[in-house]
């Protein structure tokens, strides 16, 4: 009796706490929690206020309701991991593991379970090429992009010469913060910067010593590679030592509105670099507060919609929706599988019109995947910070990044990464 | 002067700044050990929930807000009004003595007379629970601490040093702040503990529990007052720490900064935790200034612990900690 009582309550349990079987299953590997939860929390609303929209506003993707079940890792590697495990089963159709760590760990797996995996902004740079990475996804931008649009930034302010300027690389001492140093060691020769890279110890609550060099050195710039508590103790210090703020800039995972706030109006004019808009001044930030935010259906409490991270989260659920949409055009089935998911994020094509036509023209640039190139344009906008008004602005178009540097990069890495795991190139 | 030896000047003093923070983190682990024999794992916690709390207040933020709105479907965050700064400290300050109440209440009161090991798990488990617990009471953002005290680059120092030298020092006005209050507390700790009626009984406590107990002191209100004083110690950590990056749970990891200095220090001296700070901060800033660039950076994370493993090594209970004897 006991026993029936506790197969029918799991039973009962599954069927509740499981998506339907025809539902489309986004799972969402995030962090509420942990020294991290700053950034995780608004990201994973975002995530999962699109997706309730779409289902809210349109009846889902094709007709078929989307399901976001959510999986805390706390920006922990082995819970990511343990997250991909106990929710690949519901019918996973993508994964966006928000985690560099999560992400290396995932790519053979999820290439081995025929699931894409989809990092727009961090994870393994090389993975762009997709002749070697067949199951992950990281357009439109990359840390490469990223180092590389810093740089044509800091060209355009100076009349295209950097030669004998002094630019700093300021970074978290880990494999994220090392990324952009191959980019920015290659270009500092084909432009003549001298280049200082100074790194920083999680958690970087203490950077005395990195901010004491920088106003010996006065370097002409100070890039940055920061997350975490790390980001608003940079912002903090610069401030301190007086560094011009409009000669800072940060990647896009140090220029959120909680990085800067703590530094008060003394973070006025610190940039950031960006691969999506900013503010909520596009229309499909009026339906989410009209079929999200106020119909009680939010993840949060709706206070972050429109801030920098909530709308990064808002624009990696758009292009996963879109992808989907493609895969649904190429197959001719609304119910796709995540082999056939895989097929529409190699086949996306965002336009112009189609961005305007869901409410976000100008949010992002438009491009095209293929099979070589899952990395997309790279194309990237800076954004400033005002802290009188307390808002980011863009004060660039979406810019190409160096690619003639780059991609020999791109594919000595993912070169490197198929002679050791025996890979054949996927594309003919 | 060479300009490489004003550099070394610069960071030295920096040094001595640095050192004062992670002595005001230390002194809170000192107070709880001198008088209890416990290692407070909790103590980084201490810190983040203070300055959480202290923030809330200030800022009028309903406690719990996220839990009611998720049950009750309501949509509150802030009560409407501000509270002033030095209001919020004492409200933040009168929590930290509830929060002592608790853990002697709830937690210590049942494990009187346990294995020291015991302690030192409870106090993990009370992190692990203060971890869950202040992010669900204050939510998980960053919150601006400010409570009105200067920040940035000090002019008179700056100014007069470079009329000297023609280079001008750069030290942080909140440093020398952190540097005073550190005095203060470190006076009037030594005061109490020295010409009150509960210092001494706090001192008997930490000679011999039995002792002060068959003498009638109540070692519930003492392990509450030492509780209650780390508890407020804390919260002068976390308004210096949390005025550099804005109050958040990563905050608690500066106990990982204040653990060299109470191997060096000592765990049972207040005058150790200071002299341990200072000598951790100097060392860890003169050592990146001179041997980072050479290795590769970032050493401050390791070099603090090299160092403080060196002097364990030649002197165990550390430079001002009690040698413990026991005998069969």
């Amino acid at each position: 009796m006991t026993f029936k009582r506790v197969a029918a309550a799991s039973v009962a349990a599954l069927m509740v706490g499981s998506p339907v079987m025809a539902d489309l299953v986004f799972p969402s590997l995030s962090y509420r929690t942990g020294p991290f939860a700053a950034g995780g929390i608004p990201y994973a609303d975002g995530f999962a206020d699109y997706m309730t929209l779409l289902n809210e506003r349109d009846g889902g993707i094709g007709g078929v309701a989307v399901q976001v079940p959510e999986c805390e890792t706390a920006y922990n590697t082995e819970k990511g991991v343990e997250c991909y495990e106990s929710t690949k089963g519901m019918g996973a159709l993508a994964y966006n593991p928000l985690s560099t760590g999560i992400t290396y760990q995932l790519i053979p797996k999820a290439t081995a379970d025929d699931i894409p995996l989809y990092t727009p902004g961090y994870g393994r740079t090389s993975a762009a090429n997709g002749n070697v990475f067949s199951h992950v996804f990281n357009f439109p931008a990359n840390y490469w992009n990223g180092a590389s649009a810093a740089i044509n930034h800091v060209l355009d302010l100076n009349n295209g010469d950097l030669k004998g300027k002094k630019i700093v690389l300021l970074h978290f001492n880990g494999a994220y913060g090392k990324e952009p140093i191959p980019t920015l060691t290659k270009l500092g020769e084909k432009h003549g910067y001298d280049l200082t890279t100074i790194p920083i110890d999680y958690p970087g609550q203490e950077q005395k010593a990195q901010w004491l060099q920088i106003r010996r050195e006065k370097p002409d710039y100070v890039l940055f590679w920061g997350w975490g508590v790390m980001n608003q103790v940079a912002i903090q210090e610069a401030a301190n030592i007086r560094y011009p703020m409009d000669q800072f800039i940060g990647v896009w995972w140090s220029g959120a509105e909680h990085d800067v706030k703590p530094a008060g109006e003394k973070a006025t004019g610190y940039k950031a670099m960006t691969f999506h808009g900013v503010g909520s001044d596009y229309p499909v930030f009026g339906d989410l507060q009209k079929y999200v935010v106020d119909a009680g259906k939010a993840a949060g409490d709706g206070s972050n919609v429109g801030t920098v991270i909530y709308n990064r989260g808002v624009y990696a659920a758009m292009m996963l929706a879109e992808a989907a949409k493609k895969a649904q055009e190429i197959h001719g089935v609304a119910d796709i599988t995540s082999a056939q998911m895989r097929d529409g994020l190699e086949q996306l094509e965002i336009t112009n019109a189609r961005m305007a036509e869901l409410g976000m023209e100008g949010f992002g640039p438009e491009f095209k995947v293929s099979c070589a190139n899952h990395g997309g344009p790279g194309a990237i906008a800076i954004q400033q910070w005002d802290g009188a008004a307390g808002k980011w602005s863009l004060i660039s178009d979406f810019g190409a990044s160096d690619m003639d540097v780059i991609q020999p990069l791109i594919d000595a890495d993912s070169a490197a990464y198929a002679a050791e795991n025996n890979i054949e190139p996927q594309c003919n | 002067m060479p300009e490489q030896l004003l550099f070394a000047m610069e960071v030295t003093l920096n040094g001595l700044m640095a050192g004062v923070l992670y002595a005001l983190v230390a002194l809170g682990f000192v107070l709880i050990f001198k008088a209890s024999g416990i290692f407070n794992f909790a103590q980084g916690m201490l810190v983040v929930f203070a300055a959480m709390t202290l923030v809330g207040v200030q800022t009028g933020q309903i406690p719990f807000a996220h839990l009611i709105n998720t049950i009750f479907g309501t949509k509150i965050h802030h009560f409407g009004w501000t509270v002033p700064t030095i209001l919020a400290i004492i409200v933040a300050g009168a929590a930290m003595v509830f929060v002592a109440w608790v853990i002697e209440k709830y937690i210590l009161q049942h494990l009187i007379g346990q294995p020291d090991i015991i302690l030192f798990m409870a106090t993990i488990g009370m992190w692990y629970f203060m971890h869950g617990f202040a992010p669900l009471m204050w939510g998980s953002e960053v919150m601006k601490l400010d409570v009105g005290l200067a920040q940035g680059i000090n002019e008179t120092i700056d100014t007069t040093t470079y009329g000297w030298f023609g280079y001008g020092f750069f030290i942080d006005n909140l440093d020398i702040v952190a540097a005073i209050v550190a005095a203060l507390l470190v006076t009037a700790l030594v005061l109490f503990s020295q010409y009150t009626k509960q210092g001494r009984a706090l001192r008997a406590v930490a000679d011999d529990h039995s002792a002060a107990l068959s003498v009638g002191i109540s070692l519930r209100f003492i392990w509450v007052l030492v509780w209650s004083i780390a508890g407020f110690v804390a919260l002068v950590a976390g308004i210096m720490w949390g005025s550099k990056s804005g109050v958040q749970i990563s905050l608690a990891e500066v106990a990982l900064k204040a653990l060299p200095v109470l191997m060096l220090g000592g765990f049972t001296s207040i005058p150790g935790a200071i002299i341990g700070g200072l000598i951790i901060g100097v060392g860890e800033q003169l050592f990146e200034f001179a041997i980072g660039p050479l290795v590769g950076g970032a050493t401050q994370a390791w070099f603090a612990y090299v160092l403080a493993l060196v002097f364990l090594i030649f002197r165990p209970q550390g430079l001002f900690g009690e040698k413990i004897i026991e005998r069969v």
